[in-house]
C-alpha cells in the first residue's frame, strides 16, 4: 500500500488475545564476529503482556477448552516464575477463569505486581528451591484439590506446539535457512517446538540450549531427589547445551543495550552470549534466538544501572532468580 | 588432573569440599575417581546400573555431556568439570 513504510504492520485483530505472535526478528550486526553470519534476535517483548509466554499461555488454555477440560468459571492453578502466570493472569481475565500462582518468593517486584494487576491470586513458594520447589508445590495442591485445572507447561505438548505452529513458521517465513538455533532452557518448550520444527525443516539445523546456571543461593535442594527435569524434553532434538553464569547473562545482558540498543531481559543476555559463540564457530549461515522478554520486570534489581563488580558485591547475582 | 566443582547439595558428600581434584581420560573414570575419594557421592552420582543418576547433570567446560558422548566424553587435564543438579528453569 502506498505510504506504508514498513512491511508488514503490526495487523488488525479482534481482539488483544488473537494479537499474540507476530514478532520481529531483528539483526544483531555489532554483536556478530563474522560477516558471513548473521545473528538475529526474535524479539518476543513485543507480544501484548511483553513475553514469549503468551503464545504458550494462550496454546495451554485453548487446548483446555478445545478439548471440554475447562468451563466458565473454572480455576486455573499453575507453578511459574512470572512470565507464564502474567500471561495467563490477562487471557484468563479476559475469558472469565480465576488464576492462582505458585511462583518463588524471591522474584523481582514488577513480577507480583504485574500479577496483581490482571487479577491473579499468587502463592509463594521457597525462592531457594527455585522453580522446582514452585513445581512441586502447585503439584502438592492440585492433587490435594480435584476442583483445580493445571495446565502445567512443564508437561503440555501444547506448549511446545504453540512454537510449532508459531515462532518456528514465522522465522521460516523470513529466513530460507537457519543454520543454527538458540533458546534458553526453562520448561523446555521453545527448544522442542522450534527444535522439531527447524530439524524437520533441515535436519542439519544445529539446535543449541542456553541453561542458566542458577546462583548458589538459588540451588537450595534437600537432595538429588529434588531435580527436575520438565517432562516435555527430549534431549535427542538437542545438539548443543551449554551453560552461562548469572555474571554472564547480565554482562551480555549490558552489551545488548549498549552496542545493539535493545532492552532485554537478563536470560536474553544469557542466551545472546551462547549465540555469539555458536556464531564464531560458523564461517557462514544464520543463527537465530528467541528472546524471551525486555527489561522492565527487571529494573528493580539494579542489573541495568549499577556496574557488575557492584552487582556481584551486594550478591545479587548469587541470589536472584532471572529465568 | 581435572577440576571438578561441586554443587551445594553433594557438598556434605565433599566433607564440605567446592572443588575437587581427580584422574581420568574420560567422564565416567573422573566421576569414578571422585566417587572412589568420597564414596558418599557414589550413590548420588551413580544409579544401579552404573549410568549417571537422571537428576545430576555433568558440564565438561560448561557443556552438558549428555548431549556430547555421556560417561565416554574424552577430559583433558586442564579441563573443568561442573556437576549440577536438575533445575527446573522457568518463566
Amino acid at each position: 500500500m502506498e505510504g506504508l513504510q514498513n512491511r508488514p504492520c503490526g495487523g488488525r485483530y479482534g481482539d488483544i488475545v488473537e494479537a499474540i505472535g507476530n514478532t520481529p526478528l531483528v539483526e544483531l550486526k555489532r554483536l556478530s564476529p563474522k560477516p558471513g553470519v548473521r545473528i538475529y534476535a526474535k524479539l518476543e517483548s513485543y507480544n501484548p503482556t511483553g513475553s514469549v509466554k503468551d503464545r504458550v499461555a494462550r496454546g495451554l488454555i485453548e487446548d483446555a477448552e478445545s478439548r471440554g477440560a475447562i468451563g466458565p468459571g473454572q480455576t486455573i492453578l499453575e507453578p511459574t516464575s512470572g512470565n507464564t502466570g502474567i500471561s495467563l493472569a490477562m487471557i484468563c481475565q479476559r475469558k472469565g477463569y480465576p488464576l492462582k500462582v505458585v511462583m518463588p518468593d524471591n522474584v523481582t517486584a514488577e513480577r507480583t505486581q504485574l500479577l496483581t494487576m490482571y487479577g491473579a491470586e499468587i502463592v509463594y513458594s521457597p525462592g531457594a528451591q527455585g522453580s522446582n520447589g514452585a513445581v512441586a508445590l502447585a503439584l502438592e495442591m492440585a492433587e490435594a484439590d480435584a476442583s483445580y485445572y493445571m495446565p502445567y507447561q512443564y508437561g503440555n505438548s501444547a506448549n511446545p506446539d504453540a512454537h510449532y505452529n508459531g515462532t518456528a513458521l514465522e522465522i521460516l517465513d523470513e529466513l530460507d535457512e537457519v543454520t543454527a538455533f538458540v533458546a534458553g532452557l526453562g520448561t523446555g518448550g521453545t527448544l522442542m517446538g522450534n527444535g522439531r520444527r527447524f530439524k524437520e525443516h533441515d535436519p542439519e539445523t544445529t539446535i543449541v540450549a542456553a541453561e542458566p546456571l542458577q546462583g548458589e543461593l538459588v540451588q537450595g535442594l534437600r537432595s538429588l531427589d529434588d531435580g527436575f527435569i520438565p517432562p516435555i524434553i527430549d534431549l535427542s532434538l538437542i545438539d548443543r547445551k551449554i551453560f552461562v553464569s548469572n555474571r554472564d547473562a547480565v554482562v551480555w545482558t549490558k552489551k545488548l543495550l549498549e552496542q545493539e540498543g535493545l532492552f532485554l531481559g537478563v536470560s536474553t543476555g544469557a542466551i545472546a552470549a551462547i549465540a555469539t559463540r555458536i556464531a564464531g564457530e560458523l564461517d557462514e549461515g544464520n543463527v537465530v534466538f528467541v528472546s524471551p522478554d525486555d527489561g522492565w520486570k527487571y529494573l528493580s534489581s539494579g542489573v541495568y544501572t549499577k556496574p557488575i563488580d557492584q552487582l556481584e558485591a551486594e550478591g545479587v547475582l548469587d541470589s536472584a532468580s532471572f529465568w | 588432573m581435572s577440576n571438578v566443582k561441586i554443587p551445594p547439595v553433594l557438598r556434605p558428600s565433599t566433607g564440605g569440599e567446592r572443588e575437587v581434584a581427580a584422574d581420568g581420560e574420560n567422564v565416567g573414570e573422573v566421576l569414578r575417581a571422585l566417587a572412589a575419594a568420597h564414596p558418599a557421592t557414589e550413590n548420588q552420582l551413580f544409579g544401579e546400573d552404573g549410568a549417571l543418576n537422571r537428576y545430576v547433570n555433568v558440564y565438561l567446560n560448561d557443556e552438558d555431556v549428555r548431549v556430547l558422548n555421556g560417561l565416554d566424553t574424552a577430559v583433558k587435564a586442564e579441563d573443568t568439570l561442573v556437576i549440577l543438579p536438575a533445575m527446573a528453569g522457568g518463566a
